[in-house]
C-alpha cells in the first residue's frame, strides 16, 4: 500500500508544468490527488514522474458571470460549493457536489481534477456533459477548448493529450425556463453510486419544452439521454416511467461487485423518473418565483 | 538503487521540522515515521476510513491522500496539536471522555481532529449536522452513538468553556 518510486516536481508557473510534462510522456499531473493517490498507493498507476501543480499561482479561482460559473484547476470541491454565486447561477453544481464523496475528500480534492480523472462512478464529469461544458487545457504548443460532448472516451480516458493540463472548466448558467435535479443511490452515505441521475429540464408555462439527463455509474463514460419524446403529453406517472425505458434504451447498464446489471436498470427506473419529477418542479418553481417577483 | 530525495521543511503542531523524504512519502507516514508523532492512525490507506485526518491550514483532509513534499506550504494539526497549551483537554477531547465517545480509540485521532473543525465551522450543530459532520470517519466499537453526543456535547463546551468540564449528565439519554 505504498506507491512506487516515482520522481517529484512541484513547478511555480504553469509554463514550467507544461515543459516539464512534455518532456516526460509517462508523467501525471497531481491536483488534490483524492482519486490519484489511492491508485498509486494500490500500485493501479505507476507514473516515471509527478508533476504537483499545487504551487501554480491563479488557478484556484470560482468566477462567476451571467453566462455560466468558471473553475480553475486548483479549485477545491469544497470552494466551489461554498461559492453562493456559482451555486446560484448553477445550482445543480450545489446539487451534485454535496454527493461527491465526504466534506473532507471534498476540501482537497478538485473539481477540474475529478473531471480529466473521468471515473465513470463520478458527478462532475455528468454535470458538466448534461450542461453542454466545456474544458479549457493547455500545453506548450498552446491553449484549446475541449466541448464536454467531446472528452470522455472511454474508461478512465479524456481526450486530453499527454502532455496537456486542464486549466479551467466552464460550466454553463441556467437558463430562463429551466430547473435541474440531481439524485444517487450508495450502498453508503458518500461511497461511489451504484447509479446516479442528473436532470435538466426546460418548461413553458407547465409543457415541457426539453428534457434530459445524465446517468453516471451505469456505463463507462457518463451518458446523456434526450428524453423530452416522453413528455410530449404531460408530466404525470405515465410518462415519467416511459421516460425511464427510453433512457433505458440508450444504456447499457454493467454488472460489477457492487450491483447487477438488473439492478442498476431497475435503479435507472426509479432514479429517472424521481430525479426528472423533481427538475421538472424546479423549473416551474423557478418561473412561479419570477412571476411573483 | 537510489531514489530521488526531497529535503523539505513541515511545520507541524506549531514546531518547524526539516525531514528528507522521497516523493512518494505519504504525509501519514512522514508524520508518523519521520516526525515520530504516532497519534495520527493509518487504518485503510486509501481514504475510506478517515483515521488518519490531520487539519490542514485548519481543514481536515486525509494525511494519507497528500505527499508530505505536497504539504511544505501549510501548516499542519495532529490530535498531538489539540490539547491546550496547559495540557488540558480541548473540548472535543473532553466531550469524548465526558460521552465515553471512543472504545479502543484507533479511529478517534481522526474523530478528533474532524470534529474540532466542525464545531468551529459550527458551533451549534444539530443531531442531523453532528451526524453529517463525523459520516467521513469509521468506528468500529461504538456504533457511532456516543461519538454523536460527544460533537454535541463539545458544541457545549465550546459555548460555555468557563463551566465545569466533570458533567453528570451528558447529552441525549443516561448511558
Amino acid at each position: 500500500m505504498k506507491p512506487a518510486p516515482f520522481s517529484y516536481r512541484r513547478p511555480g508557473t504553469l509554463q514550467l508544468a507544461l515543459e516539464s510534462l512534455a518532456g516526460e510522456p509517462d508523467a501525471k499531473v497531481l491536483a488534490g490527488g483524492q482519486s490519484l493517490i489511492p491508485l498509486l498507493s494500490m500500485r493501479l498507476a505507476a507514473p516515471s514522474m509527478l508533476i504537483d501543480i499545487n504551487a501554480l499561482p491563479d488557478l484556484d479561482h470560482v468566477t462567476t458571470a451571467a453566462d455560466g460559473v468558471r473553475v480553475g484547476a486548483l479549485a477545491r470541491h469544497a470552494a466551489v460549493l461554498a461559492d453562493q454565486d456559482a451555486v446560484r447561477v448553477q445550482p445543480l453544481l450545489a446539487k451534485a457536489l454535496a454527493n461527491v464523496a465526504h466534506s473532507t475528500i471534498r476540501n482537497r480534492g478538485t473539481s477540474v481534477g475529478s473531471l480529466v480523472h473521468a471515473d465513470a462512478a463520478a458527478e462532475l464529469p455528468v454535470v458538466l456533459r448534461l450542461l453542454g461544458g466545456s474544458l479549457d487545457v493547455a500545453s506548450t504548443r498552446g491553449r484549446r477548448t475541449i466541448a464536454a460532448e467531446d472528452l470522455y472516451v472511454g474508461l478512465l480516458e479524456t481526450s486530453l493529450r499527454h502532455d496537456e493540463i486542464a486549466v479551467e472548466a466552464f460550466f454553463p448558467a441556467l437558463a430562463l425556463g429551466e430547473g435541474v435535479a440531481f439524485d444517487e443511490v450508495a450502498r453508503r452515505h458518500g461511497d461511489y453510486a451504484m447509479c446516479g441521475v442528473a436532470a435538466l429540464v426546460q418548461v413553458d408555462g407547465d409543457r415541457v419544452v426539453r428534457a434530459r439527463a445524465g446517468y453516471l455509474s451505469v456505463s463507462e463514460v457518463p451518458t446523456v439521454i434526450e428524453l423530452t419524446d416522453a413528455f410530449s403529453v404531460a408530466v404525470d406517472e405515465e410518462s415519467l416511467a416511459a421516460a425511464g425505458e427510453m433512457a433505458l434504451a440508450g444504456l447499457d447498464p454493467q454488472t460489477d461487485i457492487h450491483a447487477s446489471a438488473d439492478y442498476r436498470a431497475q435503479l435507472v427506473r426509479v432514479l429517472t423518473a424521481r430525479v426528472l419529477r423533481s427538475a421538472y418542479d424546479d423549473a416551474r418553481g423557478r418561473m412561479l418565483a419570477r412571476v411573483e417577483r | 538503487m537510489s531514489e530521488e530525495l526531497h529535503e523539505v521543511r513541515l511545520v507541524v503542531n506549531g514546531a518547524t521540522y526539516d525531514v528528507t523524504v522521497p516523493g512518494r512519502r505519504l504525509l501519514s507516514d512522514a508524520l508518523r515515521h519521520d516526525l515520530r508523532l504516532t497519534g495520527t492512525h493509518v487504518g485503510c490507506e486509501h481514504g475510506v476510513c478517515g483515521s488518519c485526518t490531520v487539519l490542514v491550514d485548519g481543514t481536515p483532509m486525509r494525511s494519507c491522500l497528500m505527499l508530505a513534499v505536497s504539504a511544505v506550504d501549510a501548516e499542519i494539526t495532529t490530535v498531538e496539536g489539540l490539547a491546550l497549551a496547559d495540557g488540558s483537554l480541548s473540548p472535543v477531547q473532553q466531550a469524548f471522555k465526558d460521552c465515553h465517545g471512543l472504545q479502543c480509540g484507533f479511529c478517534t485521532p481522526g474523530f478528533l481532529t474532524t470534529i474540532t473543525a466542525g464545531i468551529r465551522d459550527n458551533p451549534q450543530p444539530t443531531r442531523e449536522e453532528a451526524r453529517e459532520m463525523i459520516a467521513g470517519n469509521l468506528c468500529r466499537c461504538t456504533g457511532y452513538q456516543n461519538i454523536v453526543k460527544a460533537v454535541e456535547r463539545a458544541a457545549e463546551l465550546t459555548s460555555a468553556p468557563r463551566r465545569s468540564s466533570s458533567v453528570e449528565t451528558p447529552p441525549g439519554e443516561h448511558l
